[in-house]
C-alpha cells in the first residue's frame, strides 16, 4: 500500500464513528467594523511597531519620497511604481547578491489594515516579486488612505489567495533574547510608510 | 518514530534537576511573565475574543473530523499549482523525501525556517547523516543549534538562555558554521541580533534549497501560510530555487476565509502582538517569483493515532501558539526540557502521548502527570483545547496499559474524565460532592500539613487506591458554587 493510501485509510478508520460534515462554524465574531477614524488608527498602530509614518498629499508625495530616501545610494523601483525616481534601479532579473547591494526599495501596497497596523503586498505592479521588498535594508511603502480597511476580516475578504502575499507589520523584529524586542533582523530594518491622503498619487 | 529526546529522564526526575537550576528558573520566570502580560493586553483589546475562540475550534474540527476529504482537496489544489505532493507515514519517510530532493539537486546544504514538524522528525540529524547541512535561520533556533542544545519552548526555543550565555555561544561556535561573530561582540540584544543577521545573510544569499513548515494549509486553494517575525522565513520562502514544506496533516483548514480567524488569534496568543511582523502566503509556484520547484510533504507520524482518540483528538487543533506554556505554573518552574520533547508544556503533556501512545516509554508515560490540572491552559488556548480533560483521560490510559484488569484508579480517572468533559455533569457532580463534603465533616479524619482536611480512606472501590494517599476532602462548597454565590469573589461573605 502506498503511503498516501495507508494514511487515508488510517484517517478513515480513526473517524469511522464521526461525520465531520455536521460541524457548523459559527461566525459570531463578525460584527460591523467601525468606519470612522480608520486612517488615524492605522497610522497609530503602524507607529506602535516603531515604523516611521509620513502623512502626505498627492502633491507632496515626491518630496516625502525624496526625504524618506535621503542618504540612500541605489533605490530599487519595481515596474509600475507610480512615482518616477531619479536614482531608481530597475529589476532586470537581479540576483539575491545584487539585491543585497541595493540600499532601499520603494513599493506600493495592496491594502492597509487599521486594527493591526499591517500593510499587505500582493507583488504585482508597483510592488514586484517578493525578494525586492525583502533584501534591501530600507523599505518605503506608499499606501493610499482609501486602501485602509478596518480589520483582518475585511482584508482577507478582499485578497486573492492565488497571488503570493506578504503581510508586513512593522520592521523585522525578534524577541528571542530574553523577550527583549529588537527591530531589524533579516528583513528590512527600517519600514517607512508614506500615507497619501485625498486621492491618488500622481500617475497611480 | 522519533520526537523524544533520547536518554531524557522521565518528567519527575528531569523536573527536579530543572528546579535546582536557579539561572534557568529566573530566565523562565522573566520570559513567561513578560509574554503573559503582553498577551493579556492585546487579547483584552478584542471584544469578540471568545467568539473567535469558538470559531477557531470549529474550523479545526470541521477539517479534522472530515480529514480525508480535506487532504484530498488540498493535494489536488497543490498539484494544480505545480507542487509535487508527497505523503509520509512516519519520520523516516519524511526525512528520506527531503534528503532525496536535496540529493537530486546535488546539494550538501539547505536553509530552514523554524518548524515544529521538522524538529519532531529530527530532520537535521537525518540530513546530516546523508552529508547535508541544514542551517537553522530563526535566531532562537540558531542559538540552540550553535549551542548544541535542545529547544525548550515552542515559540522561543532558547528561552532558557540569557544574553550572556548567547554571546558566549556566538563567540565560540559561529566561526565553525560560517561567518564568525565580531571580536567586540557585546551582550546587547541588538548587537547579538546584528551578528546573527550577518552570519545568516551569506547563507541566505547562496542557498539553493529551503525547508519550511506551514502554520496553515488551505484545502480550498492549496495556499500555505507561514507566520513569523524576523524575516528569515521570507528569505527561505523567496530566495532559493527549491522549496520543500513539511506539513502535518492536521494543519489543513477548509477555506481561505477561515484564515481571518487564526490571523487574529495566533499573533495575539503567541507573541502578544496585534500582528506578527511578517506573514507569507503562497499558492504553489508563481512564475518569476520565488522557488520554481516546490514540494509538500504531508506528514502523519502519529497524527492518525491521535485522531482515533475520541477525547484526545482535539489536541490536533493546536496552532502552536504556546500560550498554554506561558500560563502554566508547572512549565514556568521546570522549563521545557523536563518534558523531553520538542512539544513541551501542557500541549506537550497531551500531544506526545497521543502521537506515540501513552505507554510508548517511561518519559511519555510520565507526561500526563506533569500538571496540576489548574485549567489555565484551557482558558488561554485560542482553539479551546480542553487540556485538563485530555490529561485525565490519558492518565487513565497509562494506568490501563499497566494493569491486567481495570483497577479503581483507572475507573476513577475515567469517571473524572467523563465528568470534566461536560460542564453540566461537572456542575451536578460538584453539587453532589459538596454534599458529600458536608457529610464527611462529621466523621473522623486526619489533617494534612497546614491543617488541610484530608480523608484517609475512600469508601467503596477507592479504598485500595487511597490507602497510600491522602486525598483532599471534597470542599463543602465547590469553586463554581462559591463563584456564583460571591459574584466571582466580589461579595465574599458567610455562607448561610
Ligand atoms: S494547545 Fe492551544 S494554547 Fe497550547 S500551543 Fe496549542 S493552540 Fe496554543
Amino acid at each position: 500500500m502506498s503511503a498516501r493510501e495507508e494514511i487515508l485509510r488510517r484517517v478513515r478508520t480513526a473517524l469511522a464513528d464521526v461525520d465531520g460534515r455536521q460541524v457548523v462554524v459559527p461566525r459570531d465574531y463578525r460584527v460591523p467594523a467601525p468606519t470612522d477614524g480608520l486612517v488615524d488608527r492605522f497610522v497609530d498602530r503602524v507607529q506602535d511597531y516603531r515604523a516611521t509614518v509620513t502623512r502626505c498629499h498627492p502633491a507632496s508625495v515626491d518630496g516625502a519620497l525624496a526625504e524618506a530616501l535621503s542618504g540612500c545610494g541605489r533605490v530599487l523601483v519595481p515596474s509600475g511604481f507610480p512615482v518616477p525616481l531619479a536614482r531608481g534601479v530597475e529589476d532586470a532579473g537581479l540576483s539575491a547578491v545584487d539585491l543585497d547591494e541595493i540600499d532601499a526599495v520603494v513599493t506600493t501596497a495592496t491594502l492597509g489594515i487599521a486594527e493591526t497596523g499591517t500593510i499587505v503586498l500582493t507583488h504585482g505592479d508597483g510592488q514586484g516579486r517578493r525578494a525586492l521588498s525583502l533584501v534591501p535594508d530600507l523599505h518605503v511603502c506608499l499606501v493610499r488612505a482609501d486602501q485602509v480597511v478596518a480589520g483582518v476580516g475585511e482584508a482577507v475578504a478582499l485578497l486573492d489567495p492565488r497571488a503570493p502575499q506578504t503581510w508586513i507589520s512593522g520592521p523585522s523584529a525578534t524577541s528571542d533574547i530574553e523577550l527583549d524586542r529588537v527591530e531589524g533582523v533579516h528583513g528590512p530594518r527600517t519600514l517607512h510608510v508614506l500615507l497619501v491622503e485625498d486621492g491618488q498619487p500622481p500617475g497611480g | 518514530m522519533t520526537g523524544t529526546f533520547v536518554g531524557m529522564p522521565a518528567f519527575p526526575a528531569a523536573a527536579r534537576t530543572a528546579l535546582a537550576d536557579t539561572q534557568l528558573r529566573s530566565n523562565l520566570a522573566h520570559a513567561t511573565s513578560t509574554i503573559r502580560a503582553k498577551r493579556e493586553a492585546v487579547v483584552g483589546e478584542v471584544e469578540q475574543w471568545e467568539e473567535l475562540r469558538l470559531s477557531g475550534a470549529a474550523i479545526k474540527d470541521r477539517a479534522l473530523l472530515d480529514l480525508e476529504d480535506h487532504l484530498v482537496r488540498l493535494e489536488a489544489a497543490l498539484q494544480d499549482r505545480g507542487v509535487t505532493v508527497h505523503w509520509a507515514r512516519d519520520a523516516d519517510e519524511a526525512c528520506a523525501i527531503v534528503g532525496d530532493v536535496a540529493q537530486a539537486h546535488g546539494l550538501d546544504e539547505l536553509v530552514k525556517v523554524k518548524s515544529m514538524a521538522t524538529q519532531e522528525i529530527d530532520l537535521n540529524e537525518a540530513l546530516a547523516a546523508r552529508g547535508i547541512a541544514a542551517w537553522e535561520t530563526d535566531l532562537a533556533e540558531l542559538i540552540v543549534q550553535l549551542g548544541d542544545d535542545l529547544p525548550s519552548h515552542i515559540l522561543v526555543p532558547a528561552i532558557h538562555r540569557n544574553r550572556a550565555e548567547i554571546r558566549a555561544i556566538f563567540r565560540r561556535a559561529m566561526a565553525a558554521a560560517g561567518r564568525p561573530a565580531p571580536d567586540d561582540l557585546s551582550d546587547e540584544p541588538a548587537e547579538l541580533a546584528a551578528a546573527a543577521r550577518l552570519h545568516l545573510r551569506e547563507k541566505f544569499l547562496r542557498a539553493r534549497m529551503a525547508v519550511s513548515g506551514a502554520n496553515f494549509a488551505v484545502a480550498e486553494t492549496g495556499t500555505l501560510v507561514v507566520v513569523e517575525s524576523e524575516g528569515n522565513g521570507r528569505m527561505c520562502l523567496t530566495l532559493p530555487e527549491v522549496l520543500v514544506s513539511v506539513v502535518g496533516i492536521e494543519k489543513v483548514v477548509p477555506t481561505w476565509e477561515d484564515l481571518e480567524v487564526f490571523l487574529q488569534t495566533l499573533p495575539r496568543s503567541s507573541t502578544g502582538e496585534r500582528m506578527n511582523p511578517y506573514t507569507s502566503t503562497w499558492t504553489g509556484v508563481t512564475p518569476g517569483d520565488g522557488p520554481q520547484e516546490m514540494h509538500v510533504v504531508l506528514l502523519d507520524n502519529g497524527r492518525t493515532r491521535a485522531l482515533a482518540d475520541e477525547v484526545g483528538r482535539q489536541a490536533l487543533r493546536c496552532i502552536r501558539c504556546s500560550a498554554c506554556l506561558n500560563v502554566c505554573p508547572v512549565y514556568e518552574r521546570t522549563g521545557g526540557h523536563a518534558y523531553g520533547s520538542v512539544y513541551p508544556g501542557p500541549i506537550g503533556a497531551i500531544l506526545n502521548p497521543l502521537l506515540r501512545g501513552p505507554d510508548a516509554d517511561e518519559q511519555t508515560e510520565s507526561l500526563p502527570y506533569a500538571s496540576s490540572l489548574c485549567g489555565a491552559c484551557f482558558e488561554a488556548c485560542p482553539v479551546r483545547i480542553d487540556i485538563p480533560t485530555v490529561l485525565v483521560d490519558l492518565r487513565a490510559q497509562v494506568v490501563d496499559a499497566h494493569r491486567p484488569s481495570r483497577k479503581p484508579e483507572a475507573l476513577a480517572m475515567r469517571a473524572t474524565s467523563w465528568l470534566f468533559s461536560s460542564a453540566e455533569r461537572l456542575r451536578r457532580a460538584e453539587g453532589a460532592s459538596g454534599l458529600a463534603g458536608r457529610v464527611m465533616e462529621r466523621f473522623g479524619r486526619r489533617s494534612a500539613p497546614g491543617g488541610r482536611r484530608t480523608l484517609s480512606r475512600l469508601p467503596g472501590p477507592g479504598v485500595g487506591w487511597s490507602r497510600a494517599r491522602d486525598l483532599p476532602a471534597p470542599p463543602v462548597e465547590s469553586f463554581r458554587a462559591w463563584w456564583r454565590r460571591t459574584d466571582g469573589g466580589r461579595s465574599e461573605g458567610d455562607r448561610s
